[in-house]
């Protein structure tokens, strides 16, 4: 093999054969190899072996950070920089302060949440290999696409090549990185 | 592409899934049949004279609307009829219709999500873009109501030269809050529901070797592809968001309704206001959400998945939300009447009597007489019935948020100062233009972005195969 490898990649016709394809891979000591499906089908991260999601910690901090600054501004203004003394009615009037911190609150947990989710998901990202094999434009319509990555530490090309046959696939392409 | 659910794509790109059929899907699509159904209507680009024709008839509004804009921050707002002691007159009510119409939207993608209805799917994605142009354009008026509307983004805190704060115990800086995140995260909400949409446009633009339309959506998809790892994340941060959304959405209405219950004139000050407001919201939103679905499944033949479940489903909610909203009238009248108070009696009898009180028995018939029909099956599953009912309640909505906040203020404590406000031309004007744009986002939306969700629509389709739904 000459010209590197991303991968090689297997095209399915469902989801129930793509999540064997992917119980039989890991069985097999892949604990890289990426599926590919139309809509999210529950469980088959797990089966993969997904890394990490810090997408629900990420969306309290975001949550605890915009309520926390909020209150601190409103109280920061109204108190330290700008007190207005009215009637003597007191400066640090919390209950006032309650309806700025709950909407920043949850904006804060919002835009944590999809930055995050983004993020850790590598996106945006402009090109991926993938995008050259002309049938993986069906991943996004009604296929489903088994990929195991040259850079996953058990990946040799003849046997991945072999094992992905093994699961009698409608495809099985190479795709260059 | 429009293929009869009977005669589903054949050949070698055929699914073996296919939709068994139910309540809120046809039988007899696949995976492949749905995506190319909704993204078809995009690609194929075929828009015929009735499309043009609203579309031009719309950007005619909008140019009213634009020229009512300029001639206000020209003339300031003497151009309309608000005066003392009726200083808020349709700006302030439209503000509050169309923030109400705003949150259908977001209830249905996000409470109907968290409650697991089935029914959502179809209609999630241009309730969300409802919310999103109508939100946007309710946030308009209180800025163009302001008298020198160009220095709006003094209710920002930031440092300045002026050295002052906002005023964090006033209900309309809760409300820049408020409009701000509600916006903002109901566009995250609803960019985030499209990118794997986008993804399949982008693919099919591929497919169909229209390169520019492949690079914008190739764009705005931000390079997703669908791996399970992704989608668990995806899948985390929708549910979480639409954990946020629910309590914004009722949050939202409740501060705009603070707006008036924090001040003490009579009619305003109530504390059955932000319930009020959230059901009234729901009940309007739900009515538009019937007027746009109404023309859009015919318009595009989406019969199949938008069925007349969907339909008959947002009038049960419109039946329960008109009693809610008819609660809240009682509520008010009852209150009046046990507090004693005589200016809250006064108001409440002036309503009845009183030079406004065609308007307040129209709204009466439009939000809780006619929504009564809904009782009859029969009436819940014809269309054009639903549609005119959907049209008399948005009209009842608009009149019930004038009257709150022109009843209670042509009426001062002293009748030396009592007044009438008369809407100008310029104010029908504007209330019509921003219909108007509102149009025109909506039709813009439907050329360019996939009406309904279609990754979501493959998982009903799978569901449906699996006989779940």
């Amino acid at each position: 093999m000459s010209a590197p490898l991303y991968g090689l990649l297997a095209e399915f016709p469902d989801a129930h054969s793509l999540c064997a394809a992917a119980r039989h891979v890991r069985a097999h000591g892949y604990t890289r190899a990426e599926a590919y499906s139309p809509f999210p089908i529950e469980g088959l991260d797990q089966v993969l072996g997904m890394e990490r999601n810090a997408v629900a910690p990420a969306t309290l901090l975001g949550g605890l950070a915009g309520g926390a600054g909020t209150y601190f501004l409103q109280w920061y203004a109204a108190v330290v920089d700008y007190p207005i003394n009215v009637g003597g009615r007191p400066l640090h009037s919390w209950p006032a302060f309650i309806p700025a911190t709950f909407e920043l609150t949850i904006l804060g947990a919002a835009l944590a949440a999809v930055a995050v989710m983004l993020v850790q998901n590598g996106l945006p990202r402009l090109h991926h290999p993938l995008f050259e094999v002309e049938e993986f434009e069906l991943a996004s319509r009604n296929r489903f696409f088994l990929c195991l990555p040259a850079r996953d530490p058990v990946f040799a090309p003849g046997p991945a090549r072999d094992l992905l046959g093994e699961l009698a696939p409608i495809l099985l392409r190479e795709v260059p990185a | 592409m429009s293929a009869p659910p009977s005669a589903p794509g054949a050949g070698a790109d055929a699914d073996v899934v296919r939709s068994r059929g139910s309540a809120v899907l046809r039988p007899g699509w696949g995976y492949a049949d749905v995506s190319d159904k909704i993204a078809g209507i995009v690609l194929s680009g075929r828009f015929g004279w009735k499309w043009w024709s609203a579309f031009l008839a719309a950007c005619a509004g909008v140019a009213l609307f634009l020229g009512a804009v300029v001639w206000l921050l020209v003339k300031g707002i003497g151009i309309w009829g608000v005066d003392i002691p009726v200083a808020w007159g349709f700006a302030i009510g439209n503000f509050v219709w169309w923030i109400g119409i705003g949150h259908a939207g977001t209830f249905i993608s996000a409470v109907l999500l968290l409650l697991r209805q089935r029914w959502r799917t179809s209609i999630n994605r241009f309730a969300e873009a409802m919310t999103l142009f109508a939100a946007g354009i309710a946030g308009i008026f209180p800025i163009l109501h302001l008298g020198r509307p160009w220095f709006f983004y003094w209710i920002v805190p930031y440092p300045n030269v002026m050295n002052v704060w906002p005023q964090w115990r006033s209900p309309l800086v809760w409300d820049f809050f408020a409009i701000a995140s509600y916006l903002l995260v109901s566009l995250l909400f609803w960019y985030v529901g499209l990118i794997p949409d986008l993804a399949t446009l982008r693919d099919r633009a591929g497919h169909r070797g229209q390169r520019g339309a492949q690079v914008a959506y190739g764009l705005l998809a931000l390079g997703w592809r669908g791996e399970a790892r992704h989608w668990a994340r995806y899948q985390t941060a929708y549910l979480l968001l639409a954990g946020l959304a629910t309590p914004l959405v009722v949050s939202v209405h409740t501060i705009v309704s603070l707006d008036f219950a924090v001040g003490n004139t009579p009619g305003y000050h109530s504390t059955i206001f932000p319930p009020y407001f959230v059901a009234g919201a729901l009940f309007s939103g739900f009515a538009m959400v019937l007027t746009l679905a109404i023309p859009l499944r015919s318009a595009f033949g989406l019969q199949d998945f938008i069925t007349g479940r969907h339909l008959a489903n947002a009038a049960k909610v419109l039946l329960a939300t008109s009693a809610l909203v008819g609660y809240g009238y009682l509520a008010e009248i009852f209150t009046a009447f046990y507090s004693g108070d005589r200016y809250e009696i006064y108001m409440t009898v002036n309503r009845w009597t009183g030079p406004y009180a065609p308007v307040y028995w129209s709204m009466l018939v439009c939000n809780i007489v006619l929504p009564q029909l809904l009782w009859w099956r029969r009436l819940r599953h014809s269309v054009l019935a639903l549609f005119l009912l959907s049209l008399a309640i948005n009209a009842g909505m608009w009149m019930e948020r004038f009257l709150i906040v022109v009843s209670s203020l042509h009426r001062d404590f002293l009748p030396s100062s009592w007044g009438m406000f008369y809407p100008t031309l310029w104010d029908w004007i504007t209330l019509f233009g921003s219909i108007a744009l509102f149009v025109w986002l909506f039709l813009l939306f439907v050329r360019f972005l996939p009406v309904i969700s279609m990754a979501e629509m493959r998982e009903l389709v799978r569901d449906s195969a699996k006989g779940d739904a």
